[in-house]
């Protein structure tokens, strides 16, 4: 790249690029467009899903959409902190390890005689130390962060094993176990997807309506830039990660809650769910862009198509394939959108400039048409 | 204005740091070994030739699943189908001798190869073409295959009657002491971990992986070599199914789930930068010998099974640390003071 | 620096002679008149509807060290870029010893033997060296295997060319900015390279690299290469090159012997306005000590550093690229921790490393690197106005659009900013204009202190003249500035009080009166210790 810029109005063509840089500068985040159209695209596949799911017996009543939240309640409450994380350019694959280990730390201390209220302020607090290990690697260390929650992922996993074995906790009080059962009084929410929207709304507003959200972009976008506008990286990310702690954390005590028993292997592949969800809601995985909004449609449909395809008795494998598919074609088609608009542009230049008559053999002279070209 | 200028010689901390880089294999080496004596301390069976064996051929499908992963993740990918592919290739090389019981063993092994073959140029096609991240589309290909194959599968799993008694010679049938196994994942290292040092293509890789716009720049043909890179790692997943066949002789729908997180695991330990750049097959191999040992060990030495996680995590986490730490030290030594870098 | 013959200003300067043949009545050049190795001749390119090239001239002899001048949008970087294969023209010739071409590629172009040395070098840092210069092309032995061993005799042998020692084998990670560029220039001299295109590489070097880099320069010469070296550092041009080609807007302007030239005709040509108007410097009333540094020190970079800069007072720090300048900005401001030392401002001392306490305190920073350092590329403008935590633009913790919408429309007419919508991207700003936002995140603010680290680098003359101006507005309403500028004139012109850094140490402080030139350079370059002459 060459030190000067080009003046505003040039395009960046060029049948090379010297050297571009592994982001494709789309519309950027502020502009309204390029948000709006991931999530209609979404509100799209909702309407779709929705129909799909209203040709399927007893999808349009009440109690099925109870079992909807139920089951989709506790990923997409692992998915709000990990949004911010991805926009921040980091990933946290020990989301699932977290909710097993805090499953099987509940169930274990509910056993040892601790009460249930401070059994499950103590995961919290295990659940936040979690997240800090976590970011502190990932901060101070510079560790990757793949790496690192990969190796969190399985020592979560491992230290859960070993608190419980091959044990299972049961007999947790009623008055909680019901979350599983009943909906929130006089709805037919599930008690998790309560806890998801009231989420959704305050990482919604901080992500978007607040100073610390913008950040945030930046730092996925440009962590130089960031850092030396005084935004203070280390310790934003670092938030993050205690935070996705802590709320795996919590959601593990849903979790628990809602089968009334605790197992080491809670959750155990969650983590691909949650980062399919993610992904699917349209934050890219370079960072720097997305929303929440994004992340909620793409939860409801998700959960929409699951139940559906369970109602028609379609194998829970099958449903993995689903779900597999629409996450390739979450991020395949936006890239294809890029890559024809890029194709297209290619060749509009090259049929502009083929008119000075390229020779296929460099060596032999031109028959150049100057005059005629001057614009 | 002008100034005497004397050439600028570099510090001899050179054969240091290559010294250094080296290391890192031998450092697996050298866990190995401690592991190894410790364990043998404490239980002496440890040490005897079946015991051995069960090491190298328990660590044989990772470590070969390992060397394809290390050709991805060099080039700043990764692929997370391993498992699945491994487990439908499996289960179709089972389905394979059901059907046609007296089919040819070179068969077998085609067919298993050739399953994880074609999955992993769909996963090298949508990856160079599409520009998508690997770690997305090779995720949502886990997803897909595993459904396909729990589909296939249907709750059934493979009589081991069916398979044929040549083809589980290679799964468990050993020779001067080592087991076939062992020696076939061997000979596939040694091969393509030459190959990755001496060849242009295998130069072209590292390449990539350093700086993907310097290599476009310098004419590599990343794309090419990318989706040669995926078509390798499923091949020798697919490989692996047909071994894990040959070495259990049966196969349900879980088969191979969870193999992809050893796989990564066995790659990070084994020095291979989950940045793409560097580390070698035989770090990875070596890797996943040391995970594996370390499993056995753990048995070996009577502490309760429930600690193979946690301890493998510990080691992940421990193995990263290290090689932020190494690759500090390179660069210090090197640059001398705090000049100003941009490489 | 040789004076030469004022030229008449301006447009008269645009000639159609002069353009292939070296200036005759000068004896050397009249002796021999070799062929050109490279002729382009008058080239145009065009993007949309903008028309960067409009008549891009220029010939390379062999053995010659050429440069190539202009400001921003003069059309140089797209000269380049079509020399490099990277665009095609619409019109003009390319002649390549002897042969009219079309270069489709950077292939091509590399093939005929152009070869351009970009200012950020583009190496594989987990390769040794000698792939570095070889990748794609390593030589083969037997079985097609690569002979590892004829690989670094070869490296080794293009290292002697150049004069320079560096071992081929070591890995490329952790090699200085001034290495780098001999690797990429070993590589170039590797594929027979006729002609060599250095974009701005002393940017970033100490000048014990720029004269290494000049001998290597040298060196190509001697075996008949053309050097083209673009450049904004006159000083060095006269010190490098025999001959230059200055661009305006788009067009040639003429081409010279060096020795023909001096820097104000050469000014001159390339803005067409005079120099005085370029630093607009008035006398202030200075205040109060707002910013003091107390013997800061970080090992190995710079030692006991002390200071003062008050209400109202320009203090430039001054003193040779590498000697720590931006190294003791950063520590001020907290990006970097220093081992030893204060910062106060106003008094009260500044925690150490802590860029948001800084910030909190008072101080705004204008990094020496706008695009990776300064703003978010791909954010828009006024969210990068916004950037710094700014709480006035929030309220009940919310922020408030439609104030940090104004806010940014307020300063972009202060500072004249030209865009196109508040919601572009900053990425399609020029480069004077983006320093403006830079400068606006800061000021909206309010500082009482402002670092800026190269003010002007980058930016064409006339932003050149409004930044100089903004700054003279800043500091007569009390705030204090230190600045930091390579640039001679640019340090005469706008300080105060001049400090020199010399390797890592200030060893000179000037008034604005009692400064010049020579003794600044004097004190830069370690020969006196001491006060000024």
């Amino acid at each position: 790249m060459l030190s000067e810029t080009t003046p505003p109005q040039t395009a960046t063509s060029g049948v090379v690029q010297a050297p571009p840089t592994i982001r494709n500068p789309q519309t950027n985040e502020s502009s309204w467009r390029g948000l709006l159209r991931w999530e209609s695209a979404l509100l799209v596949a909702l309407a779709g899903a929705l129909i799909y799911g209203h040709r399927t017996t007893n999808f349009w009543n009440a109690t099925n959409f109870f079992y909807i939240g139920l089951n989709i309640g506790e990923i997409a409450i692992m998915a709000l902190p990990l949004t911010l994380i991805v926009i921040t350019g980091e990933i946290d694959l020990s989301v699932a390890s977290m909710l097993g280990l805090s499953s099987t730390l509940l169930g274990y201390l509910y056993l040892h005689g601790w009460p249930i209220g401070v059994a499950i302020v103590a995961v919290l607090i295990v659940g936040a130390i979690g997240g800090a290990l976590n970011g502190v690697l990932v901060t101070r260390l510079g560790l990757p962060s793949i790496a690192v929650t990969i190796g969190t992922l399985t020592l979560f996993r491992g230290l859960a094993e070993i608190t419980l074995g091959a044990k299972s906790v049961g007999k947790f009080p009623a008055t909680l176990t019901k979350i599983g059962v009943i909906p929130i009084p006089h709805t037919q929410i599930a008690y998790s997807v309560g806890f998801f929207v009231v989420l959704a709304i305050i990482y919604g507003v901080v992500l978007h309506a607040m100073p610390v959200g913008r950040s945030i972009f930046a730092i996925g976008l440009q962590p130089e830039a960031a850092h030396f506008s005084g935004i203070r990286v280390k310790r934003i990310k670092l938030m993050l990660y205690v935070l996705s702690g802590t709320v795996c954390s919590f959601a593990g005590v849903l979790w628990t809650m809602r089968f009334a028993t605790s197992r080491y292997d809670a959750g155990t592949g969650l983590e691909l769910n949650v980062v399919a969800i993610v992904l699917f809601g349209g934050i890219s995985i370079f960072g720097g862009r997305g929303s929440i909004i994004g992340v909620v449609l793409a939860t409801a449909v998700m959960a929409c198509i699951q139940q559906a395809l369970t109602l028609r008795n379609v194998d829970a494998q099958v449903r993995n394939i689903v779900t597999g598919v629409l996450l390739l074609i979450s991020v395949v088609l936006p890239n294809i959108a890029t890559g024809i608009h890029r194709l297209r542009e290619r060749r509009r230049l090259r049929n502009r400039d083929r008119l000075a008559q390229r020779a296929p053999d460099l060596h032999q002279p031109t028959t150049t048409t100057t005059e005629g070209q001057r614009a | 204005m002008s100034l005497t200028v004397a050439p600028i010689s570099r510090p001899a901390g050179v054969r240091r740091s290559e010294l250094l880089l080296r290391a890192r294999e031998l450092s697996i080496v050298l866990a190995l070994l401690i592991v190894f004596g410790f364990t043998t301390l404490k239980n002496h069976e440890f040490a005897n030739a079946a015991s051995i064996r069960q090491l190298l051929s328990g660590a044989s499908l990772v470590a070969l699943l390992a060397v394809g992963q290390t050709l991805v993740v060099v080039t700043r990918n990764v692929d997370l189908s391993v498992g699945s592919v491994l487990g439908l290739s499996a289960y179709l090389v089972g389905t394979l001798f059901r059907a046609h019981p007296n089919a040819p063993i070179a068969l077998a092994f085609l067919v298993g190869i050739g399953v994880g073959v074609l999955i992993g140029a769909i996963n090298g096609i949508i990856t160079t073409v599409t520009r998508v991240p690997s770690l997305v589309v090779t995720l949502a290909m886990l997803y897909i295959v595993r459904g396909v194959d729990a589909e296939i599968v249907n709750a059934k799993q493979i009589d081991p009657t069916l398979i044929p008694h040549s083809f589980q010679v290679v799964g468990y049938e050993h020779i001067f002491g080592i087991p076939w196994l062992a020696i076939i994942v061997a000979v596939i290292v040694i091969a393509v971990g030459f190959y990755m040092r001496s060849f242009r293509a295998g130069r072209d890789l590292y390449a990539i992986g350093s700086n993907p716009d310097a290599a476009t720049l310098a004419g590599v043909p990343s794309g090419r070599r990318v989706f040669t890179a995926f078509v390798v790692s499923g091949g020798l997943a697919g490989l692996g199914g047909a071994l894990f066949l040959a070495q259990f002789a049966t196969v349900n729908a879980t088969g191979g789930s969870g193999y992809e997180l050893n796989v990564v695991a066995a790659v990070v330990v084994g020095g291979v930068a989950i940045f793409g750049g560097s580390g070698t097959v035989f770090g990875a191999a070596l890797g996943a010998l040391l995970l594996n040992t370390i499993n056995q060990a753990l048995v070996a030495a009577k502490v309760s099974a429930f600690w193979n996680q946690a301890v493998a995590g510990a080691l992940l986490l421990a193995a990263i640390a290290f090689d932020r730490w190494l690759s500090l030290r390179v660069e210090r030594l090197e640059s001398g003071r705090g000049e100003r870098h941009v490489v | 620096m040789p004076s030469g013959a004022d030229d008449d200003p301006g447009g008269s300067d645009v000639s159609t002679e002069n353009r292939d043949e070296p200036l005759d009545g000068h004896a050397s050049a009249a002796a021999e008149t070799p062929e050109p190795l490279l002729v382009l001749r008058q080239a145009t390119k065009s993007f949309g509807s903008v028309r960067a090239l409009e008549d891009g001239s220029i010939t390379l002899y062999p053995g010659e060290a050429h440069a190539l001048l202009g400001e921003n949008g003069a059309g140089k970087s797209t000269l380049v870029k079509i020399l490099a294969g990277v665009h095609q023209p619409d019109a003009g010739e390319l002649i390549v010893a002897g042969r009219t071409l079309v270069l489709n590629g950077p292939a091509a172009s590399r093939a005929v033997g152009i070869s351009v040395i970009y200012q950020e070098p583009t190496l594989f840092p987990d390769l040794s060296v000698a792939e570095n210069i070889f990748m794609g092309r390593q030589p083969l032995g037997s079985f097609r295997r690569i002979d590892k061993v004829e690989m670094r005799r070869r490296a080794e042998a293009v290292f002697r060319r150049l004069g320079v020692a560096l071992d081929p084998l070591r890995p490329a990670r952790g090699l200085s900015v001034a290495d780098q560029q001999i690797v990429e220039i070993a590589k170039a001299i590797s594929f027979d390279a006729k002609v060599i295109v250095m974009d701005e590489p002393t940017a970033a070097l100490t000048s014990v690299e720029v004269a290494r880099l000049f001998e290597v320069v040298r060196a190509l010469q001697a075996e008949n290469a053309a050097v083209l070296f673009v450049s904004h550092r006159l000083e060095e041009v006269f010190a490098l090159c025999q001959r230059m080609t200055i661009m305006r807007d788009g067009r040639f302007v003429r081409t010279s012997l060096i020795e023909d030239e001096s820097i104000d005709s050469i000014i001159r040509s390339m803005v067409g306005r005079d120099l005085d108007s370029l630093f607009p410097k008035t006398a202030t009333m200075l205040g109060e000590i707002a910013l003091s540094v107390e013997r800061l020190t970080r090992e190995g970079v710079f030692t006991d550093v002390s200071f003062d800069v008050r209400r109202g007072e320009i203090v430039a720090l001054a003193g040779l690229v590498g000697a720590g300048r931006s190294e003791i900005a950063r520590a001020i401001f907290g990006i970097d921790r220093h081992d030893a030392g204060t910062v106060r401002l106003d008094g009260t001392p500044l925690p150490n490393g802590s860029p948001s306490a800084a910030m909190d305190a008072g101080i705004g920073f204008v990094p020496e690197d706008r695009r990776q350092q300064g703003l978010v590329m791909d954010l828009s403008i006024d969210h990068n106005v916004a950037l710094a935590p700014l709480s006035r633009l929030s309220r009940n913790g919310l922020i408030h659009r439609s104030d940090e919408r104004n806010l940014a429309i307020d300063w972009a007419s202060r500072l004249q900013l030209k865009f196109g919508r508040m919601k572009n991207a900053v990425s399609t700003l020029s480069g004077g204009n983006q320093q403006k936002v830079v400068l606006a995140k800061w000021l909206a603010r309010q500082p009482s202190v402002l670092i800026i680290d190269e003010p002007t680098r980058g930016i064409d003359v006339g932003t050149k003249a409004e930044v100089h101006r903004l700054l003279d507005q800043l500091v007569s309403q009390g705030i204090a500035v230190l600045m930091i500028s390579s640039e001679l004139p640019e340090v005469l012109g706008m300080a105060d009080r001049v400090l020199v850094i010399h390797e890592g140490h200030l060893v000179a402080e000037f008034a604005r009166d009692d400064a010049d030139e020579a003794s600044i350079m004097r004190a830069a370059t370690g020969q006196t210790v001491g006060a000024a002459a």
